[in-house]
């Protein structure tokens, strides 16, 4: 337990790669995010915890910029991304984005998936984008997979697939907007799986996610979100182990009756997980 | 059993048997086939032309009124108008306007042969329907297409061009060809300008002989194409709708 602060995972963090100030989002009058500060660092895993509309995938949205924001800002690698002017194709080029629903392209192989944006975007010469995207199909065990369309693929496959298309940009930073949510339980864990070799080979992640034991187990930091603000944050072992806000404990209390908490977060919170198909297995002896 | 009854009732009328005389003779069926049919070649020439035009021109509106950012409002706004105005007016009308109306003006360079307007006049109104078959087309492509596409790094354009417009036509196939067969079927109103196609063969033919069988001619010779088209476009939705039943695991 050297580490928890900065990185909860026994993950060496490096520099500031995120901030996001005071960012305030409606849609109509529906205000989803109100005042988020947020900073995350190189190599920092972050997870966004919290109750369906609390904004975790309107935040994340907001980061690469899909849904425009109304006040605060959002600098990354030292850039304020949201200042005027600023051409938001290239700074989405270095944030990669996985979606709940994987918004693969049906019309295109996976392999054309993966090499649409290196070919027409960064113009890599055809070779090298194909090279490179079977390098990374090989690495996640999708390379038979390759030349097969979406709508031949399990949810787990598609949504792996999903998470190498994004790979294949190099982001320097990844935003998981509930990847598993949308999978079968019995297919949950071949997706966390990549997520946790991602984590170890550094890459710095944001990730809204409903799977506490994954994200017990994976997390530098848990940030409970609650009607579209930070209410708590701090390690796994903190927020799952004592929450100090009652609201943090109703959330977690109600999670644990449905039978959602698993891993390490119901090991910090001493509670014997109802038995989940959702979660990964623990990762022990850290 | 209602056609049934309609013939009967057609068959026994007392203008029957000169009805058939002048409407269904055999011997200038017979005669004039051939004749009508090459006629019909300029139709299919006119109908070819257009159609490749229009099915560039209705992807051009149709893209142009698809532009969301609020920068685009005035080119959103006339392809609106453009495209209200086109399937708003008889297209007889703009037939008329187009082949009577710019060679009056006399403008030199301009040219009075009617086969040209007859193929302007028709791009102009069907680009208009085909427009909005392509428009419902890319709107029926889940936003969230275009979210992954843009968050990978595509501007708009690529986006449009790579990942959404591929979609949005494959689906249209259907609706597209029932287009071409109506632009194939306004073909014979070409006439009206004085373009000889098979319709107007068909009136030189049927003054000549005072006889009607010519018009009958020519409702042979359309239904010979536009029914196999209509053939393959039921196929083509059945076809989708297989596909998308066997998708849905």
């Amino acid at each position: 337990m050297s580490a928890e602060v900065t990185g909860a995972s026994g993950r060496s963090l490096g520099a500031e790669a995120v901030r996001i100030e005071g960012l305030y989002k409606s849609f109509d009058d529906l205000a989803v995010l109100k005042g988020i500060d947020l900073v995350v660092a190189e190599h920092e895993v972050v997870c966004l915890i919290g109750a369906s509309g609390s904004g975790k995938s309107t935040l994340l949205r907001c980061v690469n910029l899909l849904e425009p924001i109304d006040a605060g800002r959002v600098v990354v690698e030292g850039e304020d991304i949201t200042a005027r002017g600023v051409d938001i194709d290239v700074i989405r080029r270095r944030i990669g984005i996985v979606f709940q629903a994987y918004n693969l392209f049906p019309h295109m192989s996976v392999l054309e998936n993966i090499t649409l944006a290196p070919l027409k975007v960064l113009k890599k010469p055809k070779d090298e984008a194909r090279s490179d995207a079977m390098a990374l199909l090989k690495r996640f065990g999708l390379v038979d997979k390759a030349d097969q369309y979406p709508d031949r693929l399990s949810g787990g496959q598609q949504q792996r697939a999903a998470i190498v298309r994004a790979l294949a940009m190099q982001p320097d930073l990844l935003l998981l907007d509930e990847i598993t949510s949308a999978l079968d339980p019995e297919l949950v864990a071949e997706v966390l799986d990549v997520i946790r070799e991602l984590a170890v080979s550094g890459m710095t992640m944001i990730i809204a996610t409903h799977e506490m034991g994954f994200a017990g187990d994976i997390a530098d930091r848990v940030c409970f979100l609650d009607q579209g603000q930070i209410l708590e944050d701090g390690p796994p072992m903190q927020l799952f182990g004592n929450p100090q806000e009652a609201r943090t404990r109703e959330f977690l209390q109600r999670v644990i009756e449905s039978g959602r908490m698993g891993g390490q977060a119901a090991k910090h919170m001493r509670i014997d997980p109802a038995p989940s198909a959702g979660t990964a297995p623990t990762r022990e002896g850290r | 059993m209602l056609l049934v009854v309609v013939v009967f009732i057609v068959v026994n009328s007392p203008g029957w048997e000169r009805v058939q005389a002048t409407f269904f003779s055999f011997e200038v069926f017979e005669e004039r086939f051939e004749q009508l049919v090459r006629a019909f070649r300029k139709n299919i020439q006119i109908f070819l032309i257009a159609q490749v035009l229009v099915l560039i021109g209705g992807l051009i509106l149709a893209v142009m009124r698809s532009l969301h950012s609020p920068v685009f409002f005035p080119i959103r706004a006339a392809a609106t108008i453009y495209i209200d105005i086109f399937r708003g007016v008889p297209s007889i009308l703009i037939i008329f306007l187009l082949g009577f109306g710019i060679p009056a003006l006399r403008i030199p360079g301009t040219t009075t042969e009617p086969f040209f307007w007859a193929i302007v006049a028709l791009t102009l109104i069907w680009s208009a329907y085909v427009a909005e078959v392509y428009r419902a087309g890319i709107e029926s492509v889940h936003p969230s297409q275009d979210a992954a596409a843009r968050s990978l790094g595509l501007s708009a354009t690529q986006s449009m061009r790579y990942v959404v417009l591929p979609q949005a036509v494959r689906r249209v196939i259907p609706p597209l060809l029932n287009d071409s067969i109506g632009l194939l079927k306004d073909t014979a109103l070409v006439s009206f300008i004085g373009a000889v196609e098979i319709f107007r063969r068909a009136q030189i033919v049927q003054a000549a002989e005072f006889n009607f069988t010519p018009y009958l001619i020519v409702a042979v010779i359309f239904l010979l194409l536009t029914i196999p088209m209509s053939r393959f476009v039921d196929w083509l939705v059945a076809r989708d709708r297989k596909r998308q039943m066997a998708g849905a695991r």
